[in-house]
């Protein structure tokens, strides 16, 4: 998803948004959202009494017909500001979909019989396409369906779907042969099987999510609005109670009851929690589409709470806490061995290696012993790649054979040759692995050479940023494939809480459940398709883009960019989508108080002068006091728009810290603030002469 | 000045030192446990079971227990509505007393039911003895039973992880009444009795008065009257008043008084033996027998607090619940003590009445209190009745100054949850602290929990409506009663006093309260009806929502505790809670309270 912004685009959508906040209108969109469908038929209810008092409103003795059209054209602003703000977090998403929507126009697909010839096909539309159908793709065509390389390898260019430029590799068997409909191969040919239908594939899911075309009500927003609704109701009732009230008390005064419908109107809509009902939706679409910034797809918004909740991280070791390769950081010779030799022994088993680990070595040997890998290449050698068979990789050249390797193979290896296996061999690689490194033994001719030291490089400020989640009650645990003894070291380098070492799988799967048997939530990556169960009983997921069809259904979410440290970018999200919930709603109650002194002394003046003293904001007349009371609660949807879409302010502190800074930011902000804009709201309508 | 002070500390002091051992003793009876008084009381609970069938072992979900105690309200509203139609065919009547009207007994029957023990009667006047003892005083016990019951079935579900059942209802009430309430009742009636407060069967003596007083046709005592028994001539200033009466003999009630009172105290049930309540001297004749009775308002409600810390073994807790408690008591303590004292202006202006507090007299606005009480213990107790749900009164509420009326208003209005009635005000404050945590939660960035497991839709929908039924039972049946035709002819003033005098009523059935601002006369059928359904209206909705939140809480797992995980048992939890009580409540009643008791303060300075 690229996230090229212009001008003309940002223009464009907000006009998009300014249009669609007046078509929301209809009732049936308002009454998805009950606490604006209240300020809904408050605007219908005064402009009703508008119209009447236009006819005849002396004859009624209610109020003014301009003063209830004020308040009336305030109450339809209100309800478009809170369409706005939806419209305006929609937007961007619908931008993106936008984009998306052309990536997935209708091809053509060339459709084979069957899997074992690629010559008997027939060409079909791919909306045609079905599970399970065979289809051939060749270099430059777009692939027509969500599939399954089973035969071929290719380079993909899938920047219509992650926004990254560069091909990945896409070849059938392992983790790296699912490929999704509407990228494009820029080399060679694939025999793909169709795994999704049309409609229903990874492309149709991403354009509906990001648009939120079928956005549910998470059970926390459902929680939420419950609580909003009970408000409204009760405000009602307060409002209805507050009536009568006024008539008992001005009949025991002997005068007009001095609460007007209009006014009793506006002060229901001032109360009712409109500032949050009108942002609520805005919020969980921005959070949404943060998310979707941060190249990360949920599959349902649900994901996006319960990321908020996780407190236990479990991080691959590989990319996410180090650097994703090794480096070579010493040469170790047995006794009888000159380091040098061991250098070049080394250095020339991996000229062709061209893994990081193997330039690793041909470097240090080059710094170390200055030992240039040219000066051997006229050498005739022939190269042992690494083999999952053999383990070890090396180089034969004028009957000499080097080889390197994990230390059990390569003492095999050295023992079958007929050598001792040096005792020193053992003890360096016990070292090496002590301190988390990785050894590689070095043989020439069936004699060990010595040990390679590979050191696991920590990422820089990872153990800063563990500190800063620990501090939040998030625990991480690194899950790495390699010994107890190499993995304790590296934890404790990184600062992590815990680890998995030799995990597989099921390791991964027993540790998620117990767990969250003590209680815990828990979040982890994975990409192959032994992550799948894993996967499945993980409370957040989030398998890689690049990772197998498998994975990315067991998961609920998926990271375009495929990067391991995507994780604690997810959690951030969800708990700033949280906050930013609770924040404005503090807000939009503490806002209530001052909307009471406005209102309040004004209705009932007449009935006893005392209460005027409760005008503390000392507003000019009942009249504009309800006006500016209105209006600030109409203004402050608009102004809350871009803390609704940005989010508040996200800190890695504990949890009492961020209430008591949220609850001094919202919660007494909110209660001071409006009292200060109403009074100037006031100063202006009187400045005006509007009042 | 200082011994004023001396006696609040004290009140506060001994209630603190009191709850704290009975929480414990409380929390060990409603877990099952033994404690020191099961040799004596094991026998006789077992014997219960036997003869109810009750089986102690069978657990019930969340919906029988509920059935359970539903079907208990009834048949125990029922059959006090029954007493009442039918006492003058019952036994124990000495004074021929008729039977009820059928609204004033619907309402008796439910607010004693309910645990409001809202008193549109006089009990001297208008109920027998059997009336009294078989049908009041057993509501007293079971309706207080009843509440600890429900709030130990939440409990449960608080504990209990991945089940589906939170304990029977039968053993619950058997228990809380046994070993609790009754032991409890029998030490304070034998205290009370032995200081001179009623305990027979007697019928009503008369005493002859020391001196006649005068009365004018409409029963009203006449100032300055001079009387002459001889001609039987009442004269004022020299003229003779012709249809005055001359009043020698006193009426003086007697009865089953002091176990009654006790439980009455003990229970948050309030209603009083005799008309005037604990002001009456018989019912609450000196300084001893006050302390006794104003600390008994308050015992269980606040040693529940620490029971429940102790049941879901976590005493933190338990102590942060009674602190918000505490400290908003003890904050509406102070706003009465200081109004009342500093009496009005009105009574101040040219020295119409001495309101310094000297040695020989308490100052302040004595109005409708008991000289023998004085400011403090009757502030003391109006706070601790209105805190607690109970509604007994020492002192009239209506003569209050009106900030100080406000605030004995306003308990009522937040609740009942300021220690509140036995049980249900825990579980009240309980419905709160659910509220605080959800706002609170999603603050800091999780969706919320409390006590470790999750609130979801669910428990948010029921916890909302347990805050909202009082509130919602106020201003629905105030707002009805504003317009209903008449009810302006039961006020004893105009103006906001008198709005103050109608919505006092209601939001004392609305909280379960059961006290009255004195002007008020609620025996008419609207009143009767209105008040009886308010009072069954917020006393079930929150049991309702209550056992429904521990039906589906006891099935949920736990969370466990990070430093992520908001702090429910620190200060910043405290101060927030009693944030939200007040601001709900404020929010709530802002409006009707600035055209009672705050339109009357400011027309009060004005």
């Amino acid at each position: 998803m690229a996230n090229k912004k212009t001008a003309l685009s940002d223009k464009k959508m907000f006009m998009r948004a300014v249009k669609d906040s007046f078509m929301k209108l209809n009732p049936a969109i308002q009454a998805e959202n009950p606490v604006m469908l209240l300020v809904y038929i408050s605007a219908v209810l005064t402009t009703l009494l508008w119209i009447v008092s236009v006819g005849g409103a002396s004859a009624i003795g209610g109020p003014s017909a301009g003063y209830t059209a004020a308040i009336a054209i305030i109450l339809w602003l209100t309800c478009v500001f809170a369409n706005f703000a939806e419209a305006i977090a929609e937007g961007r998403g619908k931008a993106q979909a936008d984009a998306l929507r052309a990536a997935k126009k209708d091809v053509k697909a060339f459709k084979l019989n069957s899997p074992d010839t690629k010559e008997k096909g027939t060409t079909v539309l791919s909306c045609d396409l079905k599970k399970g159908d065979i289809v051939y793709v060749k270099i430059g065509q777009q692939i027509p369906a969500d599939g399954e390389v089973i035969e071929g390898a290719a380079s993909v260019d899938e920047s219509a779907i992650t926004g990254e430029s560069a091909p990945v590799i896409r070849e059938s068997g392992g983790d790296r042969s699912a490929v999704t409909g509407g990228t494009t191969l820029t080399s060679d040919w694939l025999v793909v099987r169709v795994t999704a239908d049309s409609g229903n594939s990874f492309l149709d899911k991403m354009i509906s999510m990001v648009e939120g075309a079928n956005r549910k009500k998470t059970p926390n927003e459902l929680a939420l609005q419950i609580f909003l609704v009970s408000l409204s109701i009760i405000f009602v009732l307060v409002v209805l109670s507050l009536y009568t009230y006024s008539d008992f008390s001005a009949k025991q005064a002997e005068i007009a009851n001095p609460s007007s419908i209009v006014t009793l109107v506006a002060l229901l809509v001032c109360l009712a929690p409109t500032t949050i009902g009108a942002l609520l939706s805005a919020i969980g679409i921005a959070g949404m589409s943060r998310l979707n910034q941060a190249n990360v797809l949920a599959m349902s918004g649900r994901a996006i709470e319960a990321a908020g909740d996780i407190d236990t991280l479990l991080l691959d070791k590989t990319g996410t806490i180090t650097l994703g390769n090794r480096q070579a950081s010493q040469f170790l010779p047995v006794q009888g061995v000159e380091p040098q030799q061991l250098a070049q022994a080394a250095q020339l088993s991996s000229l062709a290696d061209e893994t990081p680990e193997g330039r690793s070595i041909v470097v240090l040997a080059k710094e170390q012993f200055n030992l240039r890998g040219f000066q051997m290449e006229e050498k005739h050698m022939k190269f042992v790649p690494f083999t999952a068979k053999t383990r070890m990789s090396g180089a034969d050249f004028d009957g000499h054979e080097i080889r390197k390797g994990a230390a059990d193979v390569m003492k095999l290896y050295i023992q079958s040759k007929g050598s001792p296996y040096p005792e020193e061999c053992d003890d360096f690689v016990k070292r090496i692995a002590e301190k988390g490194g990785t050894p590689l033994v070095v043989a020439e001719d069936g004699k060990a050479l010595g040990v390679v030291y590979l050191k696991d490089i920590i990422k820089d400020g990872i153990a800063e940023k563990f500190a800063d989640l620990r501090k939040m009650g998030i625990k991480t645990v690194m899950i790495t494939g390699d010994n107890p003894m190499t993995a304790a070291a590296i934890a404790a380098e990184a600062g992590v809480d815990d680890f998995l070492a030799e995990a597989t799988p099921e390791g991964k799967l027993e540790m998620i459940r117990k767990l969250q048997s003590q209680g815990h939530l828990v979040a982890m990556t994975g990409d192959g398709t032994n992550d799948a169960p894993a996967l499945a009983q993980a409370d957040v997921a989030v398998a890689m883009n690049t990772g197998t069809q498998a994975a990315k259904e067991a998961g609920n979410m998926v990271d375009l960019d495929s990067s391991p440290t995507k994780l604690i970018d997810v959690v951030r999200i969800g708990k700033q989508l949280l906050m930013t919930r609770g924040s404005l709603t503090t807000f939009s109650i503490a806002n209530d108080l001052a909307k009471y002194f406005a209102i309040i002394p004004s209705l009932f003046i007449t009935l006893y002068p005392g209460l005027a003293a409760l005008n503390i904001m000392n507003l000019q007349s009942p009249q504009s006091a309800v006006l500016s009371a209105v209006i600030y609660n109409a203004l402050i949807i608009v102004a809350l728009i871009p803390l609704a879409l940005k989010g508040v302010a996200y800190r890695e502190v504990p949890a009492g810290e961020l209430l008591r800074r949220n609850l001094l930011i919202y919660g007494l902000g909110g209660i001071i603030v409006p009292f200060i804009c109403i009074k100037v709201i006031d100063v202006i309508l009187t400045g005006l002469g509007l009042v | 000045m200082m011994s004023a002070v001396l006696q609040y500390i004290a009140f506060l002091v001994i209630l603190v030192v009191l709850a704290v051992p009975l929480g414990k003793y409380s929390a060990d009876v409603m877990d099952g446990n033994r404690v020191f008084l099961s040799p004596i009381l094991s026998p006789v609970e077992k014997l219960i079971y036997k003869l109810t069938g009750v089986r102690k072992d069978e657990e019930m979900t969340w919906k029988t227990y509920l059935i359970c105690v539903l079907y208990f309200f009834f048949i125990g509203m029922a059959f006090l509505f029954v007493f009442q139609m039918l006492q003058d065919k019952l036994p124990f009547n000495p004074q021929n007393i008729d039977p009820m009207s059928w609204h004033l007994s619907f309402n008796t029957a439910a607010s004693f039911a309910t645990n409001t023990n809202w008193q549109a009667y006089s009990g001297e006047g208008q109920l027998s003895y059997f009336s009294q003892f078989m049908g009041l005083t057993t509501q007293n016990f079971v309706s207080a039973a009843t509440g600890i019951a429900v709030l130990y079935a939440l409990v449960r579900a608080f504990v209990r992880v991945k089940k589906t059942t939170i304990g029977n209802f039968w053993v619950d009430m058997t228990r809380a009444t046994l070993y609790i309430l009754l032991p409890l009742s029998i030490i304070v009636t034998i205290v009370l009795f032995s200081q001179g407060v009623v305990q027979n069967f007697a019928p009503g003596q008369t005493a002859h008065l020391v001196e006649p007083v005068a009365a004018d046709s409409e029963g009203n005592w006449i100032e300055g009257a001079k009387i002459d028994l001889n001609t039987h001539t009442v004269t004022v200033h020299g003229k003779k008043v012709d249809d005055a009466a001359i009043i020698t003999d006193q009426f003086v009630p007697m009865g089953p008084g002091a176990s009654q009172i006790a439980i009455k105290q003990l229970g948050t049930n309030g209603g009083g033996f005799m008309g005037v309540n604990s002001a009456h001297p018989l019912e609450d004749p000196n300084v001893l027998t006050n302390l006794i009775e104003c600390i008994a308002l308050l015992l269980i409600p606040a040693a529940l607090c620490f029971s429940f810390g102790l049941s879901i073994k976590n005493k933190k807790q338990g102590k942060a619940i009674f602190a918000a408690m505490f400290i908003m008591l003890v904050v509406f303590l102070g706003i009465i003590a200081y109004n009342e004292q500093a009496a009005t202006p009105q009574l101040a202006h040219d020295n119409a009445v001495n309101i310094a507090m000297t040695d020989d007299q308490a100052g302040g606005n004595m109005e409708g209190k008991e000289a023998r009480f004085g400011i403090a213990q009757s502030a003391t107790w109006a706070a601790f009745t209105t805190a607690a749900s109970n509604g007994s009164v020492n002192s009239m509420h209506d003569s209050y100054t009106p900030l100080g009326g406000l605030v004995t208003m306003l308990q009522m209005q937040l609740g009942e949850v300021i220690f509140g009635g036995v049980g249900c005000g825990l579980y009240g404050m309980l419905g709160f602290a659910l509220l605080t945590v959800f706002i609170a939660g999603l603050m800091v960035g999780r969706t919320p929990e409390f006590l470790c497991k999750k609130i979801e839709p669910y428990e948010m929908k029921w916890a909302v409506l347990v805050c909202l039924a009082t509130p919602i039972g106020i201003l629905v049946a105030s707002g009805i009663a504003a317009v209903w035709p008449d009810v302006a002819q039961s006020l004893n003033n105009a103006g906001a006093h008198g709005f103050s005098e109608m919505l006092y009523a209601y939001s004392s059935a609305g909280g379960n309260n059961g006290s009255a601002f004195a002007g008020f006369n609620a025996n008419t059928p609207f009143l009767n009806v209105s008040i009886g359904l308010t009072m069954i209206f917020v006393r079930l909705l929150p049991i309702i929502g209550i056992l429904a939140i521990a039906g589906s809480m006891v099935q949920k797992k736990k969370i466990a505790v990070t430093a992520g995980t908001l702090s429910t048992t620190n200060s910043m939890f405290v101060f927030l809670l009693i944030f939200v009580v007040l601001l709900v409540g404020a929010l709530n009643f802002f409006p009707a309270l600035s055209l009672g008791p705050i339109a009357e303060y400011f027309s009060m300075i004005m």
